[in-house]
């Protein structure tokens, strides 16, 4: 579970990127972060990855207390969200195996579940027999489902996607939010960061969104509605 | 964490190939900065033995007195080898004075004739340093049948001072070369990690410890500081001994010693091989630091 009481985020040149935000992600739920740019969605992600700690308020991350985590137990917090991004942050001169072997092997899994954990997330994102494969040799969407199936290999409680569709066309973009809706129904808690009213508009989520620092709207339905 | 060596040696082994030029550029600078300094170490190895050499051939003159017989003179030797600092003791008899004063400065046949008589039984003492000269006089002075010393303190004090300025001069050198080898290496290796630095991002973001992502960079550190000591080593070898023939080769410098590679090649390995691990990890974690601040 996700909750953010009261948060404020004010950066070190001034910058107030939360102004009090507030809300709650249960286990198991589908949500999607939306807000024009600049409206501090890129701060809850880094603060959900712990990348940014609150200037005040309460952030409770899949049993982790935010406001009191140590430096060590940050990466272990971090095992609990698969996080993916815009631009796949895929490593170029290692195949699509050796990136999510590299994945599994930062938190210490052995070869032998390597082994049998990797062919089973690829064809979970339908890239079965592309392991050998280099990310340069892959197309924008199956490069998304790379970036999908590393922050899955480790089996998280949470995926965090930023902005996930953004480098990608409006089929690819489609393909990519129903793998990640499928992800849900395996009983993941998906959070997606969008901007793509279009998208959201397709799929009958949680909307919760931000507009200056401030949440301004929360509920089931469609961006149009919550505007 | 169960970490998986094998998986770090495997990295680290990786990056260093997959980074070739990079690994070149610090092997070289590591290299240079080693050869920098094992020369600058070695000429001050060397001039420290020709050094010691002069210090031995300068020596302490302790006159008996004249009115001891033969026998008593002889046996003051063992009084005067167990006196502390004293190196090794000789005694010359008023014969051979005589015969190595003759010798020394008769040129026109003038003492040909002298009295041995008129010379005093003495010995020759050799201290173990010379910096204890003056207690060590003072010692001798106060055993009973020496009558008169002849030292002289003002040279010994000399091959002090150069000896002094000399291991200061190569400490400070090699101090300095050793932080610019780091700061190089560690610049080097920055660059290198610097372009991995979002497989660092990627590694914290799925929740690898520090300690997790440091280890293939310290493997590869240490990795490109042996192959650095073991280069560095072989040139050090071939320049020395190409530097030692051209003094054995010279009419002007045959008279300094070198000492040969081959008595002192396993400190000068041992000394690179540490140098170049400690150069090599510590310039790999300065590196790598800023980039886990994530």
């Amino acid at each position: 579970m996700i909750r953010l009481k009261d948060v404020v985020k004010t950066y070190e040149n001034g910058t107030d990127a939360l102004q009090g935000i507030s809300f709650d992600i249960e286990d198991g739920e589908f949500v999607f972060l939306v807000g024009p740019s600049g409206s501090g969605k890129s701060t809850i992600i880094k603060i959900l990855t712990g990348e940014v700690i609150p200037t005040s308020g309460r952030v409770m991350i899949n049993g982790f207390n935010m406001n009191m985590i140590s430096e060590r137990q940050i990466p272990l917090m971090r095992r609990t969200i698969g996080v993916i991004f815009q631009d796949f942050r895929l490593i170029a001169n290692k195949t699509v195996q050796d990136n999510l072997s590299l994945a599994m092997h930062a938190v210490g899994a052995s070869r032998k579940e390597i082994q049998s954990r990797i062919p089973y997330v690829l064809e979970l994102v339908g890239l079965e027999g592309k392991g050998p494969r280099y990310p340069d040799e892959l197309s924008g969407g199956e490069q998304q489902r790379v970036a999908i199936a590393r922050a899955l290999v480790n089996n998280p409680s949470t995926i965090v996607a930023d902005e996930p569709t953004g480098n990608l066309d409006p089929a690819r973009s489609l393909e990519i939010m129903t793998l990640l809706e499928r992800i849900n129904a395996l009983g993941t808690t998906v959070v997606v960061v969008t901007h793509e009213k279009g998208l959201v508009n397709r799929f009958d989520k949680r909307v919760v969104m931000i507009e200056d620092g401030v949440v301004v709207g929360d509920g089931m339905g469609t961006y149009e509605v919550k505007e | 964490m169960r970490h998986n060596f094998s998986f770090f040696i495997r990295e680290g082994t990786g990056n260093m190939f997959s980074h070739g030029f990079m690994s070149f550029a610090a092997i070289g600078i590591t290299v240079a900065c080693l050869l920098i300094m094992g020369t600058f170490s070695l000429v001050a190895y060397n001039a420290n033995e020709n050094l010691k050499d002069l210090q031995r051939e300068n020596a302490v003159l302790a006159f008996v007195d004249e009115n001891l017989s033969d026998e008593e003179a002889m046996a003051l030797q063992k009084q005067l080898e167990r006196l502390p600092n004293v190196a090794d003791c000789t005694f010359v008899s008023r014969e051979e004075a005589r015969d190595t004063y003759v010798e020394q400065y008769d040129e026109d046949d003038l003492y040909s004739d002298l009295d041995p008589e008129i010379f005093r039984h003495r010995y020759v003492l050799h201290l173990k340093e010379l910096d204890q000269m003056k207690t060590t006089v003072q010692a001798v002075e106060e055993v009973e049948g020496i009558v008169k010393i002849r030292a002289d303190e003002d040279i010994s004090n000399g091959f002090l001072t150069v000896r002094n300025i000399a291991g200061v001069i190569s400490i400070t050198l090699i101090a300095i070369l050793l932080i610019v080898s780091v700061f190089i290496i560690s610049n080097t290796i920055k660059l290198t990690t610097f372009d991995r630095k979002d497989e660092i991002a990627i590694m914290k973001m799925v929740g690898a410890t520090d300690g997790f992502i440091r280890w293939p960079f310290v493997y590869e550190g240490l990795l490109l500081g042996l192959i650095s000591a073991v280069v560095a080593f072989v040139l050090q070898w071939v320049l020395y001994r190409a530097i030692a023939q051209g003094i054995e080769n010279s009419d002007t410098l045959q008279l300094l010693r070198i000492v040969p590679f081959e008595q002192i090649y396993l400190p000068v390995a041992v000394a690179f091989g540490v140098v170049g691990i400690l150069v090599g990890v510590g310039g790999s974690l300065t590196a790598i630091r800023k980039f886990l601040r994530v």
